[in-house]
């Protein structure tokens, strides 16, 4: 108060900060007035036009939801046992798919992080690693699975080979990143000792990245988890094939005991990898 | 003990450097420097001048555009790779917010300086040899850290970790120290300390010495020689007593001087006093 009394109304300039005050407005996010408005009328009156084109039959709806709650109540009781071995197969196949997948995938991932960090890597290798990482990142895991499918055939191997593919893109872009936010000063100063490009990377970078290469790590190994499962439908392996037959026999208490399974392994992956990320921050 | 008397006694000579950066910048315009060994040398200038940019080029951490540098008789510019590798040995290198690899204990950041000697997979399971290790705990009880050996390095004080970084470079078996502003992230009584300490270390292991700094006062208090730098060029090269207001205006442009060179003679003075 005293700071704000003490000084004189107007400045030796003879500027009027009261009044400068008076008129400050926080600065828009659009500056020109007419676009401004142009965008926001624009948005309106695109919402009016979508909800008016809207056609909602009621009482299809209706009907779909009595069929909905019946189709539900066949989910009750779970049933583990009836067809207990096939779910364990699956199980099995699933978790062996999401281990061996993230393994080899984080594997190959490395070297093309690597490649697609501009601070280490010569301008073409850097494209050629960026060209991977976005062949792997544009295909949704699905599509890639379909088209592994095709070539192998059936099973689990075709279900891997997708998880594997879709960890490199997954992998090496983040840890491009990372590699990239590294402290230039620490490399610089392991480089000046005489050390080898291995050992640069070894000792200058290895250490500055690896909280995030674990954590990256046991994040990918629950997403592959997750996936392995959806990847069955598509005749790609795991417990997600052994959902898809239950389904198609109508054996809704199978389903549901599936579905039981996969949400508890998942919540465990998710919370093992994120008490690992938390660990190794 | 001019550079230019030392004649072909020199440890280090630098023949007309010049380095312009992509951006255009002429970071160095054709500087000639000669260090005798044993020599520690200031090197001060305004931001800017092309300080980092010099010690950066004798190591090649910077590549030069034109010029020569050569070390012991051996010519560092145009050397391949691998003898780029081997010759960086020779130059231990010291620097501003101490670069240390946060992450590793000191014990291995003190060792990384050994990294030039040892092979990879010897360097990635930690197997350095005996006398490596035992030099490297030699050292860290001469500087008082023995106890932290195995402390991450992050959890040091700014002066421990500068000094850490001291050992790191003398671990190389160096012949040259580059020191790229030792104390700019340091107080004036750890600045003193780091510097008292570079000067001990370079005189019982008879290393020469660039040492970039910002601090008038400490350069003509630890160093014999200053070589001033302006714009990429020297213009100033002469013992510490030399340096008075007409130096440090030809260095830094025109301002007041007197306090600088009476504070720096008090610091002196201090110093024969204790």
């Amino acid at each position: 108060m005293s700071a704000a009394a003490s000084l004189p109304a107007r400045g030796k300039t003879g500027f009027d900060a009261a009044a400068a005050a008076r008129a400050w407005r926080p600065p828009p996010l659009i500056a020109a007035p007419w676009l401004r408005y142009a965008v926001y009328l624009g948005a309106l009156a695109y919402a009016v036009l979508a909800f008016g084109t809207l056609e909602v039959n009621w009482a299809r709806a209706a009907e779909g939801l009595e069929r909905g709650l019946r189709f539900l109540s066949g989910f009750f009781p779970p049933d583990f046992t009836s067809k207990g071995d096939d779910i364990l197969e699956g199980l099995m196949e699933s978790l062996t798919m999401t281990v061996v997948s993230t393994v080899i995938g984080i594997a190959l991932s490395i070297p093309v992080a690597l490649g697609a960090s501009r601070n280490l890597a010569p301008l073409p290798v850097y494209l050629v690693c960026r060209a991977i990482i976005a062949v792997s990142r544009t295909f949704q895991e699905i599509i890639i699975a379909i088209v592994f499918v095709a070539m192998v055939g059936f099973g689990p191997l075709a279900g891997m080979l997708t998880l594997s593919f879709a960890t490199i893109g997954f992998m090496a872009k983040l840890l491009a990143e990372d590699i990239e936010d590294i402290e230039a000063a620490q490399a610089e100063a392991v480089r000046a000792t005489g050390s080898s490009w291995f050992q640069l990377l070894a000792w200058g970078i290895l250490p500055q990245v690896r909280p995030r290469l674990i954590g990256l790590s046991a994040y990918r190994l629950d997403i592959n988890f997750r996936e392995s499962a959806v990847l069955g439908l598509v005749g790609a392996g795991g417990i997600g094939d052994t959902l898809n037959t239950s389904f198609d026999r109508y054996e809704f208490d199978t389903a549901a005991a599936v579905l039981l399974i996969i949400i508890v392994i998942v919540l465990a992956c998710e919370y093992s990898s994120s008490w690992i990320r938390r660990k190794v921050q | 003990m001019r550079g230019d008397e030392a004649g072909d006694g020199a440890l280090l000579r630098i023949k007309g450097l010049s380095k312009r950066y992509p951006t255009g910048d002429l970071a160095l315009d054709g500087v000639d420097l000669a260090v005798p060994p044993g020599q520690v040398m200031a090197l001060i200038g305004p931001s800017g001048a092309g300080k980092s940019t010099l010690i950066r080029c004798v190591n090649r951490l910077v590549e030069p555009t034109a010029g020569r540098v050569v070390l012991d008789g051996q010519e560092i510019t145009g050397l391949g790779a691998g003898a780029l590798r081997r010759a960086r040995r020779r130059m231990g290198m010291i620097f501003q917010e101490y670069a240390l690899v946060e992450r590793l204990t000191v014990m291995e950041n003190v060792l990384s300086g050994r990294l030039g000697y040892t092979g990879f997979w010897a360097s990635w399971f930690r197997r350095f040899p005996r006398r490596d290790i035992e030099q490297a705990f030699r050292l860290l009880d001469r500087v008082g850290l023995a106890q932290m050996a195995d402390k991450r390095a992050d959890a040091l004080s700014g002066g421990q970790r500068q000094r850490v970084g001291i050992l790191r470079a003398l671990m190389q078996e160096p012949a040259l120290l580059l020191v790229d502003e030792p104390t700019a992230s340091l107080d004036p009584k750890t600045s003193r300390q780091i510097m008292r300490l570079l000067v001990e270390l370079c005189e019982e292991h008879g290393l020469a010495a660039i040492i970039n700094i910002h601090d008038v006062a400490l350069a003509r208090q630890f160093a014999r020689r200053i070589v001033g730098l302006r714009a990429g060029r020297i213009v100033f090269d002469g013992p510490a007593e030399a340096l008075g207001a007409e130096a440090l205006t030809a260095i830094y442009g025109e301002e007041d001087w007197s306090q600088t060179i009476r504070r720096a003679d008090e610091d002196e003075m201090e110093e024969a006093a204790a």
